[in-house]
């Protein structure tokens, strides 16, 4: 049997694969994290509960299983820093709210500095942070050394380091059992989690939304929630509207699995990695987009390559490590790095796109305001400015460079 | 990782060149014209689409000129190349 026949067949263990009813109050469509979560909170925080989640592949198929499980909320601007915190928050309780081991590790978060540029940002970064809210601390290279023992921090590295910023509440989480987690309790909630049901047509009558054309038949819906990531565009193009995305593969990789060494996550902009050791010991390392747009979910070698030059400069022991695995998933690029959560020109049709590299930190927070957005027809005061009308007002919220990472 | 003709060089691997987006996007004819949505759309708003795809590369480590692709966004198959000032029917 074809694997993906096989998790399509034997889903039920922890959530029913039920034929779709006629209708729906509400239908999101997209079954990745940012999906769940979101009919999860409409659920739990609205007491919705004749809802569907539409997934065209299954559960665990797409980005949700593709990053690199990074959690943290150390961005500069306000908008974007009172969001990811908010994420964080929940990602602080889901453990136990959710009744699941999701191993939700708070190791902490080096952003490392390697030139005088990189040091004044960082310390700009703390700063805001701190007047947010945000838990942040900067840390110069003995520090570092201190905190992470294995990075190199010679002064005589290509790229020396400087120094880095820490957010100690931020971490990991193991992304498997967090979908497990929020399949499983949007299924005791009542929500129809529908897979291997593609979206075909947005039905749109008189400018609202009535319901959607799928694989598996007609889907009536009172309201819809597009939450399809690297796949948005195609789906707004439907309904007769652009979003200003781009669809890039974003790659990483994971190492065979090796004894721990790596206590936290490490990310440096300069020498472009991200890295971070799993539970069962592989290290795992992401970088950059490839440049192109795509819907392949592949990249080239040498956008692996260079991740791991990156990785080989700042940690001299990885020169032993192998690689077991590279993957590509794609992602939904905005002009500003920000995402897109809120209202569109079709009633009752909202959509929640663009968080481009960094999805899987932002879940809870992502599912929350989306919820509340679908079920009162009113953003939440904390995705009100990442609308999809921002690009006409010019009020952006540009992350690019000043989130704690090279986008 | 895959070869692109550049129709300067010849055919040469991905790496020797720098991606430049979408191409034949023209700068408005009368840009004091355009509404703020119409400004949006030029500025910021791209074609996202599955299928053939016709885009900008440079040949940064080559020629370092500008030409246009038509690719497959779906397959990354590369259907061919063509000059800037060219159409993409003139792509090979």
């Amino acid at each position: 049997m074809d694997p993906n026949e096989h998790a399509l067949h034997n889903a039920p263990f922890l959530w029913r694969s039920p034929e779709p009813k006629a209708s729906y109050e509400a239908v999101v469509v997209g079954g990745g994290l940012h999906g769940l979560a979101t009919a999860y909170y409409l659920a739990k925080n609205h007491g919705m509960t004749d809802i569907a989640v539409v997934e065209r592949g299954w559960i665990g198929n797409g980005n949700a299983v593709r990053n690199t499980t990074i959690i943290r909320s150390n961005y500069l601007w306000d908008e974007s820093a009172a969001m990811y915190e908010h994420a964080l928050k929940l990602w602080e309780g889901w453990t136990d709210e959710l009744d699941y081991e999701i191993l939700f590790s708070q190791r902490g978060v080096l952003n490392l500095a390697h030139n005088l540029h990189d040091v004044r940002e960082s310390v700009r970064r703390v700063e805001a942070n701190r007047l947010n809210g945000v838990d942040a601390e900067w840390l110069d290279a003995d520090q570092v050394r201190e905190f992470c023992p294995i990075i190199d921090v010679s002064p005589d590295a290509r790229y020396p380091v400087m120094g880095a910023t820490l957010q100690r509440r931020a971490g990991i989480a193991r992304h498997d059992a967090v979908i497990f987690a929020l399949g499983r309790a949007c299924d005791a909630l009542g929500v129809d989690i529908i897979q291997g049901c593609e979206v075909t047509g947005i039905d749109v009558v008189d400018g609202r939304v009535t319901g959607l054309q799928t694989s598996k038949g007609r889907i009536g819906a009172g309201r819809v929630g597009l939450v399809a990531a690297g796949r948005t565009s195609l789906l707004t193009a439907m309904a007769g509207f652009d979003v200003p995305i781009q669809s890039h593969p974003l790659q990483a990789l994971v190492s065979e699995v090796y004894e721990q060494v790596l206590n936290c996550v490490v990310m440096s902009n300069a020498v472009h990695v991200y890295v971070s050791q799993a539970h069962k010991g592989e290290l795992v390392m992401g970088a950059g987009i490839d440049a192109f747009n795509s819907y392949a979910q592949r990249g080239g070698l040498h956008v692996i390559e260079e991740q791991m030059a990156a990785g080989m400069q700042l940690f001299p022991h990885f020169s032993r490590a192998r690689v077991l695995r590279t993957w590509g998933g794609i992602v939904d690029v905005c002009p500003d790095a920000s995402p897109i959560v809120g209202l569109t020109p079709v009633e009752n049709l909202y959509v929640n796109c663009g968080w481009g590299t960094g999805g899987f930190k932002a879940t809870p927070g992502s599912g929350w305001v989306m919820a509340h957005t679908i079920a009162t027809g009113e953003p939440h005061e904390l995705n009100r400015p990442f609308s999809l009308t921002r690009f006409e007002t010019g009020e952006l919220i540009d992350e690019h460079g000043a989130a704690a990472v090279a986008h | 990782m895959f070869q692109i003709r550049c129709p300067y060089c010849g055919p040469r691997d991905e790496p020797e060149f720098k991606y430049g987006g979408q191409a034949h996007v023209a700068y408005p004819a009368d840009p004091e014209a355009l509404s703020d949505e119409e400004w949006a759309r030029f500025l910021f708003f791209r074609d996202n689409s599955k299928g053939r795809y016709a885009e900008r590369w440079n040949h940064a480590a080559g020629c370092r000129r500008w030409f246009n692709v038509v690719r497959d966004t779906g397959t990354h198959e590369l259907v061919g190349s063509y000059r800037v000032g060219e159409q993409p029917e003139a792509a090979r």
